[in-house]
């Protein structure tokens, strides 16, 4: 039960470390982590030229057990996470029935305990049946495990409500995860509003849907003193909120998706159902500020919203297709690709968006590499090209833009609790 | 000269010498509309299916008539016999139609991007008849071909198009259309029923029709959908008249030698007033029977037919 990991670059921005470090793992935690250790016969692995981080957290992943299981199931959504560098992932409650009651994460639970193979934190509904209007047993939900509430995909509209969603989460410090969308100004738009939705003749969501629903939880969560974190941020007006509310001092964190910071609407031309997404693919000028708040720390994490949909439910006409793609597997190559190699963000950064924070957010203990810590460890090629091909994904769905990109850097070796759950070195 | 595509998806994927290349060949088709028996064997032998999933009684006429002068079969597959309405996908529902070896699908769908989507998945050639607000290739070169025949060039002209921009799919390939032939598009129409960026296509932007009007060479009228009213894009169909209707006075403000086209069908009194549209400046009814020649070339283009084939 004792493993050694040799030689490989320890990135570990809670301890500020950047260093060629060796990690002894026993019983599946972390009982050394120091220059070259030398112990003979126990399972020594080289990972020289690689790079060493804690594990990876999806926050915001739709894993569809129960009720779409021929979507994705626990089984197949971990795994997919595992290959794609994740050692935990948090899932939405938008299942069938809806995660809204304590029944519902137990289930998950016991799913993810017979058939996951990376640590599953359940997210628990805002309100009853996601419907906006009653608060739904948060109390029992905590008590049940859940790590956040979220009604995503519907937006709280009743800024009554999310008040009182706000104030009520106080007492268990876990944080509201709001999907901000006026479904008013969206108006069953399809994509984003701009020069493409004209061109395409496609009816468009407008910015401010975003932006009005964000300063008004910004707003709430400041005056309630509440934690608030907003989902897949995608336009300029809401990061230059949240950066305003940072500095005002307010407890708001917020996540942005690979495909938000890859691609635009222009990616809409040829509706393709694999761009509809929602929020949906922004302007470039979106895009770029987007980029901003990853690189000045305004952009807490960086989280798929992996959303599996059956290629049947896709492949109609655009206004008909459900929104949403799967992200699992491409989320790190994405980010060392575009972020990474790029320069906009460093190393660190990336280990602090896709680890440290999250954990720090879903306030569980993870996203650290120090002795006595969980052995959760996401071992990254930064150097090595992939092409993203579908056929390959272990996700039960194929809803990506992506297919056929190639990119450089990827996930090779995915550990959790010292177990190796994934490996393509 | 050949078309590139064997698909007519929109006018936004096809080049101005294409467009001219229809255009030329919408002459020698209005020559077969001229004659007494109206009936040339070009198509003989290839099938069109006419799949209209909106009723559309002026442009599916239009395209059976051009079918039949080419004397191809055709097939009406409409939404009222269409098992889209039990549920089938629009995907399966063509693939049957497809199964029976058609040469040409002719759709018309409210859906923006749907004869893209089967032009990925079928053999025969799939001819855009609208899709939704997006295109409307055959209006825009009919339209063409209308102010060609008049103005003898489209080139260098001032062109007004006049209505509700928004839903309009006519507008769309009409300054996809106009602006690769080098015309000025001046688009009027209430805020409201303006999408956004639309300025970026090159056109000028204006909220009257009399400004819209001023110097026009050509001005197109958009149909309004009375129900837009209720929606809240404007709050009466008299006030739209006041603002935007067509009138004479308004019509003074164009060239003197101005044409006024509208698509059809019109709303009297709405859009446009009864003493233009049947006015001497008016060639709504040549529009109709152009759009004959126009398809007709389009069909005979999209089998292969084409000037110059063994030529070079
Ligand atoms: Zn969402």
């Amino acid at each position: 039960m004792k493993m050694l990991l040799k030689n490989g670059r320890v990135i570990d921005p809670a301890n500020k470390i950047d260093d060629t470090l060796d990690i002894i793992i026993e019983d599946g935690k972390i009982s050394e982590i120091k220059p070259r250790i030398s112990e003979k016969g126990i399972e020594t692995i080289d990972l020289a030229g690689l790079v060493v981080a804690p594990g990876f957290i999806d926050m915001h992943v739709h894993l569809r057990e129960p009720g779409r299981e021929d979507e994705e199931t626990i089984e197949t959504g971990t795994k997919a996470a595992a290959a794609g560098g994740f050692t935990g992932v948090a899932c939405m409650p938008n299942t069938e029935p809806v995660n809204d009651d304590q029944a519902v994460t137990e289930y998950i639970l016991s799913q993810a305990k017979k058939s996951a193979i990376v640590n599953v934190y359940p997210i628990g509904c805002i309100t009853k049946a996601r419907e906006g209007e009653e608060l739904a047993q948060i109390g029992d939900l905590v008590e049940s495990g859940v790590v956040a509430v979220s009604d995503d995909g519907n937006c709280v509209a009743s800024g009554l409500i999310m008040r009182k969603a706000l104030e009520y989460t106080k007492m268990f410090g876990i944080p509201i995860i709001d999907h901000c969308e006026d479904p008013n100004l969206s108006d069953g738009g399809v994509m984003n509003e701009g020069y493409y939705s004209t061109i395409l003749g496609l009816k468009g969501m407008p910015f401010l849907a975003e932006d009005v629903m964000a300063i008004r939880d910004i707003l709430l969560a400041e005056m309630v003193k509440g934690k608030l974190h907003i989902a897949h941020v995608s336009t300029k007006g809401c990061v230059n909120m949240v950066r305003e509310a940072k500095k005002r001092g307010a407890h708001v964190t917020c996540e942005v998706t690979p495909h938000h910071f890859t691609l635009t609407d222009a990616a809409v031309m040829g509706y393709d159902t694999n761009t509809k997404m929602n929020p949906p693919l922004r302007s470039e000028g979106d895009r770029k500020a987007v980029l901003e708040g990853l690189k000045d720390g305004t952009i807490d994490c960086i989280a798929t919203d992996h959303a599996p949909h059956n290629s049947i439910e896709k492949n109609v006409e655009f206004s008909q297709a459900p929104f949403g793609i799967i992200g699992l597997e491409t989320a790190v190559s994405l980010a060392l690709d575009r972020l990474v190699h790029t320069r906009i963000i460093n190393l660190s950064r990336l280990v602090e968006l896709m680890s440290l924070n999250p954990a720090r957010i879903l306030n569980i203990k993870k996203g650290i590499l120090s002795k006595g810590e969980d052995a959760d460890i996401t071992i990254l090629d930064i150097k090595k090209t992939v092409t993203v091909d579908v056929k390959k994904l272990k996700s039960k769905s194929r809803n990506t833009p992506f297919n056929g990109l190639k990119l450089k850097g990827a996930p090779v070796m995915t550990i959790v609790s010292g177990k190796i759950v994934h490996d393509s070195r | 000269m050949k078309l590139k595509s064997k698909h007519l998806l929109g006018i936004e994927d096809i080049s101005k010498e294409e467009i001219n290349l229809i255009l030329d060949t919408a002459d020698s088709m209005a020559e077969i509309s001229q004659r007494d028996i109206k009936k040339v064997p070009t198509l003989r032998g290839k099938t069109v299916i006419n799949f209209f999933l909106e009723p559309s009684t002026r442009t599916r006429s239009s395209f059976e008539i051009a079918e039949k002068r080419l004397t191809a079969d055709s097939l009406n597959f409409a939404s009222a016999t269409s098992s889209i309405l039990k549920g089938e996908t629009l995907i399966d529902t063509t693939l049957n139609l497809e199964a029976m070896a058609p040469d040409f699908i002719v759709i018309r769908h409210s859906e923006p991007g749907s004869p893209h989507m089967l032009a990925k998945i079928c053999n025969s050639s799939i001819i855009n008849a609208g899709d939704g607000p997006h295109e409307h290739p055959t209006q825009a070169l009919l339209d063409a071909y209308t102010i060609r025949q008049k103005k003898g060039k489209i080139k260098g002209l001032r062109v007004a198009i006049i209505g509700d921009i928004t839903h309009s799919r006519v507008v769309r390939s009409n300054i996809f259309l106009l602006k690769k032939m080098g015309a000025d598009v001046v688009i009027a129409g209430p805020s409201t029923l303006m999408p956004v960026e639309i300025e970026k296509t090159g056109v000028e932007v204006r909220y009257s029709t009399d400004d819209a009007a001023e110097g026009a060479d050509v001005i197109m009228m958009l149909r309004i959908q009375m129900e837009r009213q209720r929606k809240g894009y404007f709050p009466s169909t008299r006030e739209y008249f006041s603002l935007f209707g067509l009138t004479e006075e308004r019509v003074r403000r164009a060239k003197p030698d101005v044409i006024i086209m509208h698509p059809g069908p019109m709303n009297r009194g709405v859009e446009i007033a009864s003493e233009v549209a049947d006015g001497p400046y008016s060639v709504i009814l040549e529009q109709v029977a152009n759009g004959v020649a126009v398809r007709m070339a389009v069909l005979y283009l999209l089998a292969g037919g084409g000037k110059d084939e063994n030529a070079a």
